[in-house]
């Protein structure tokens, strides 16, 4: 008797065989390795860490603060967010119930959506958007409803209030706004029983590689996050945890500097692109910029792979970040000025050819 | 400060039509910041930050810490404005503390400085003490780094 044995593949769990790849990882795989790439695809600071939050990680491994620490995080580090989300938005949370450091906000997005939904649970969610809140949720057993949303954020408030519903709030970008202003679902009150605020180290303070997150949200949900992360993650990294002390404690003057640059280059890459024709609206935060390619015809897939393969400049194509993505283009500004001026001026060419 | 300033102590060289898109203004408006500041003296020059050390040069620099005695009426002015003139001395500032100038200086050798020092400046009449300071490598000068950072290694593409 003959049995057929299974092949590798088919032990894979079948709702994950079906989960689709990330555009973003498509669209890697096509540039990486190619040489003399002006790449204006990646999400993240160009700076270096600042050297005191580097010198304090060091100092600590050194001194041997290499053991787990408590689950939730160490209590210096959440009494410094305690202390920053009360300094920034008027919020209280409690430190020894309401707060949880994680593995970078994909870990607490995670955490949210697996310690709150039920199988069938639909989430909305604006798109476009960062790649892995879809599959999260999906993997979480949900259903990811995506919604184009032009609300400000009192009415979304109100929405939510009305449909009694939770809202989670990745805010990992708060720190880096333009027109002034700093902004918070954390400081609107009334969410306060339903909010899971999320945030991190990753872009204010140019940390990607530390992976440090964390979450504010009210003491039952923040005991069911740390549920599930207590048996998965045991703890975030207790080097990171350290760094991310030293930023909360001297960084303000870090940020301001990485922000002045940013601001400036938004300027200009968004003058560049609305100068060669391409439709760009002015964004308030973050480093990145979505202009429209529908005037060339092409798709955003053609776009950006002629653009890669005949100028050799990098954009991600806007459908990889949802479907109402499609005719637009990625281009993220994190990125010295110096290459930031060759791209805009390899595409501007790009551009009139066509 | 005008971030104008700031961009132009980056890179002197930096195009107007850039630097009128990063600040969100027209070139004749940048044109015409710049030459207001040429006017009223607060943008003194513009050069080149040059690795000397790459340089088929003999030359060498020092740094010279001057004692000097203050006058009643001017205080330091007059014989600093005198010494602030020579051309080998690059940069100089008044000080607090043990010393009361800091002097940049360059000379083609060794003994040029050397002499430099004792023969023009000590004899001086109201300075007091010199220490002169030979330097070795720059590392960093007026901002920038002599030897280029490493490679972006970051990812190609990433969320
Ligand atoms: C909107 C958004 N949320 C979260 C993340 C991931 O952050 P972290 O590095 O903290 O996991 C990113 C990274 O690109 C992002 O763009």
């Amino acid at each position: 008797m003959t049995t057929v044995s299974k092949s590798a593949r088919d032990f894979v769990a079948p709702h994950v065989r079906g989960l689709p790849k990330s555009g973003i990882r498509d669209f890697f795989d096509i540039v990486a390795g190619r040489k003399d790439v002006i790449s204006l695809g990646i999400g993240e600071p160009d700076f270096q860490t600042p050297w005191h939050i580097r010198e304090k990680a060091i100092e600590s491994i050194e001194r041997g603060a290499t053991r787990y620490t408590s689950n939730l995080g160490t209590p210096e580090l959440r009494q410094a967010l305690a202390g920053y989300m009360r300094q920034s938005f008027r919020a209280e949370y409690d430190w020894a119930s309401e707060i949880l450091v994680t593995v970078g906000v994909s870990e607490a997005f995670d955490l949210a959506v697996r310690a709150l939904l039920s199988p069938g649970d639909e989430v909305l969610y604006h798109e476009p958007c960062f790649v892995a809140y879809a599959p999260l949720i999906r993997m979480a057993h949900g259903v990811p409803v995506a919604v184009l949303n032009r609300e400000d954020t009192e009415a979304l408030a109100d929405f939510a209030i009305r449909h009694d519903l939770v809202l989670i709030s990745d805010e990992v970008y708060s720190e880096l706004t333009y027109e002034g202003g700093r902004f918070s679902m954390a400081a609107i009150p009334r969410l306060r029983d339903r909010l899971v605020f999320l945030n991190g180290f990753s872009k204010a303070w140019s940390m990607t590689g530390f992976r440090l997150g964390y979450v504010c949200a009210p003491a039952p949900l923040t005991d069911a996050m740390m549920k599930i992360h207590q048996f998965g993650m045991m703890c975030a990294s207790s080097t990171s945890q350290i760094a991310g002390l030293e930023a909360l404690g001297h960084g303000e003057s870090d940020i301001e500097k990485m922000r002045d640059s940013y601001h400036l280059r938004r300027n200009f890459i968004v003058a560049s692109l609305n100068e060669m024709g391409l439709d760009c609206f002015m964004p308030r935060g973050a480093f990145y910029v979505f202009p429209s390619i529908q005037s060339t015809g092409l798709s955003s897939q053609e776009f950006a792979l002629r653009l890669l393969n005949e100028c050799s400049v990098a954009c991600v194509p806007g459908s990889a970040f949802g479907a109402c993505g499609a005719g637009f283009l990625r281009c993220a500004y994190a990125t010295g000025m110096d290459q930031l001026k060759e791209a805009m001026e390899r595409m501007a060419a790009f551009v009139k050819r066509l | 400060m005008d971030p104008l300033l700031g961009l132009l102590k980056k890179n002197a060289r930096e195009s107007d039509a850039t630097l009128a898109k990063e600040l969100a203004t027209t070139p004749e408006d940048i044109r015409a910041r710049i030459a207001a500041y040429e006017k009223e003296g607060i943008i003194r020059a513009f050069q080149a930050v040059v690795n000397e050390d790459r340089l088929e040069t003999t030359d060498v620099r020092a740094v010279i810490e001057l004692r000097i005695r203050p006058e009643r009426e001017g205080g330091f002015d007059r014989v600093a404005t005198r010494i602030s003139k020579f051309p080998q001395v690059e940069s100089m500032f008044l000080m607090s503390g043990a010393y009361d100038l800091l002097l940049f200086v360059k000379g083609q050798s060794l003994q040029e400085v050397a002499s430099f020092v004792s023969a023009r400046l000590a004899p001086l009449d109201g300075v007091l003490s010199t220490a002169t300071h030979f330097m070795l490598k720059t590392y960093k000068d007026q901002g920038v780094l002599m030897e280029s950072e490493p490679h972006d290694d970051r990812l190609q593409v990433c969320p």
